[in-house]
């Protein structure tokens, strides 16, 4: 396995994974980010949204889906401060934030997305903070999304 | 009609505990041979006895088992699904496998030799490969790549201390939790394995030496990670009545349950629309509430707790969950000294747990529960009856077990 992460920034991940293996059900999720919008699935039955987009509503058990653009800020829900690369390659990017955010424009408990938070204070990073979508565009199929402090 | 005092553990079997990759020339099968062999003859049984497999976390391969030590027939054999959550399940499993008439004596074990291969994803290949299971409940597991790794592949999250940390953030932002609290439960569990001739870690811990210690990634620091060992451990289960004639002091099943909250499953590592109350939470809620119904007893008449410990702060929120104190209060509840061996209102891991005797997914906890209900652990609680073990949090199920002297 490729152990070549490319040209590394620090407190940034690397897109070690550069295709989508997008299916029908993730493929408009990468078709708006190819564009920097953030879309996500919202059940077209009874409103719940889902990210990753999943075949089933967990919350009615319904298919249907409309896809809805969000405004791409969110709220840092959790986090973790990675300090110790997990592989030795990885040493120039640490220590770097990685958490849980919170979707603006989600309803209930929100749609929340895994992501990498760049360009912040490191040692100042807060649950509460508000954040916004950044896409980095690593090739015609994949696109990376992070968020980097409100601007 | 439940699995309430149905079956009882009689034999108790291990091979030594090992630094990660030390077992070999040893195998994980042959380790898992050697600790059936060990557990049958604790019961005073032979292969010729054993007719059941109910493992978790896929531990081994029972067709293999039983051509290599010559068990005449096989009539049970599963495995929970998932990871070490499974783990205390797994005897539940067993009991129903008994009280059901399919099988009359049943290992429950788990084997593990990471030589050539790491949990958590950090040997050289590991983080891509943990990354990419973002579909799989389990971090240990998962095939080919899905259309849902890529939402989480790159974001830099790549081994179980990195999920578990967010959810020691949260219950912090939430509660109050401080790393304190966390730096207890590493010490007293330390303090516990001092003793023990088997624990691989044996040098006291200071509030200092926690402070001082290397952050792995925040709020984590190296202690409050569990190790990287090597070694089996195995239980034979059989009916109560059967029990009674064999030849140690009989260990019963009270209850046991596996499980959890379909919305906290994926929780752990997708993080999506969980509510908040279970996101910073063990995950074990509805086991801890399944367990003490089936049977009749509450958190007040738990004597020692074996409490899966892979990550430190998981300890505290299985307080909660468990009903020893209340949700949100762990972190205080082991300030106050309540978890220490000797002293304190609830005993947790007399053994060392994960933390610092060994990591073998969590059966070196049901050992303990064993040798606490037979009066000969080494830090034995003085007149212990019953015993709480439980298995993960990992992806679900997570399971609890209710064991009881006698």
């Amino acid at each position: 396995m490729s152990t070549d992460f490319g040209e590394l920034t620090p407190g940034v991940f690397p897109s070690i994974l550069k295709e989508t293996n997008a299916d029908y059900l993730t493929q408009p999720f990468w078709d708006a980010a190819r564009q920097d919008r953030l879309v996500a699935p919202k059940c077209s039955n009874c409103g719940t949204f889902r990210l990753p987009p999943s075949a089933y509503c967990f919350n009615c058990q319904q298919r249907g889906i409309d896809w809805v653009e969000l405004p791409g800020t969110a709220t840092i829900y959790s986090f973790t401060i990675v300090r110790h690369p997990l592989h030795p390659d990885l040493a120039p990017i640490c220590p770097y934030v990685s958490g849980v955010v919170e979707l603006d424009g989600t309803q209930g408990a929100g749609a929340r997305m895994l992501v990498n938070i760049i360009d912040v204070d490191v040692e100042n990073v807060k649950i509460g903070d508000r954040v916004e979508i950044v896409f980095e565009h690593v090739n015609d199929e994949m696109s990376t999304p992070r968020f980097r402090p409100v601007r | 009609m439940t699995i309430k005092d149905k079956a009882a553990i009689v034999g108790v079997g291990a091979t030594p505990y090992f630094k990660r990759g030390q077992s070999f020339p040893e195998s994980e099968f042959s380790m898992a041979c050697t600790a059936i062999l060990a557990a049958l003859e604790d019961a005073g049984l032979t292969v010729n006895d054993l007719d059941g497999f109910s493992i978790y976390s896929s531990s081994c391969d029972p067709a293999a088992v039983g051509a290599e030590l010559g068990v005449p027939e096989i009539r049970w054999a599963t495995t929970t699904t998932s990871g070490g959550g499974g783990c205390a399940g797994a005897l539940g499993v067993a009991a129903a496998a008994i009280d059901g008439g399919m099988a009359t004596t049943v290992v429950t074990l788990m084997t593990l030799q990471q030589l050539n291969k790491r949990l958590g994803g950090s040997a050289v290949g590991g983080v891509l490969a943990y990354a990419m299971m973002s579909d799989s409940a389990s971090p240990y597991g998962g095939s080919g790549v899905p259309p849902s790794a890529a939402f989480t592949a790159n974001n830099g999250l790549l081994s179980p201390g990195h999920s578990f940390a967010q959810i020691a953030s949260r219950h912090m932002h939430l509660y109050g939790t401080k790393r304190e609290h966390f730096a207890e439960v590493c010490i007293s569990t330390r303090d516990n394995a001092i003793k023990r001739p088997t624990a691989l870690r044996t040098e006291p811990i200071t509030l200092d030496d926690y402070f001082n210690a290397r952050m792995i990634n925040d709020p984590l620091c190296l202690f409050d990670y569990t190790m990287e060992s090597d070694g089996a451990v195995a239980v034979i289960t059989t009916s109560v009545e059967r029990a009674k004639d064999l030849k140690q002091p009989p260990v019963t099943i009270m209850a046991s349950a596996h499980g959890g909250s379909g919305r906290w499953g994926p929780a752990l590592f997708r993080y999506f629309q969980t509510p908040d109350d279970e996101f910073a939470s063990s995950g074990h809620r509805p086991v801890a509430k399944r367990i003490f119904e089936m049977a009749g007893i509450g958190p007040e008449d738990v004597d020692v707790a074996l409490l899966y410990d892979h990550f430190s702060p998981m300890v505290i929120m299985q307080l909660e969950d468990y009903g020893f104190c209340p949700i949100g209060e762990g972190g205080p509840f082991v300030a106050d000294g309540n978890i220490r061996y000797g002293t304190g209102s609830i005993p947790v891991n007399t053994h060392g747990g994960n933390l610092s005797e060994a990591y073998i997914i969590g059966m070196t906890h049901v050992r303990e529960a064993v040798e606490q209900l037979r009066g000969t652990a080494v830090n034995q609680v003085e007149g212990a009856e019953i015993a709480l073990v439980t298995g993960g949090p990992a992806g679900l199920p997570v399971s609890g077990t209710l064991l009881r002297k006698g």
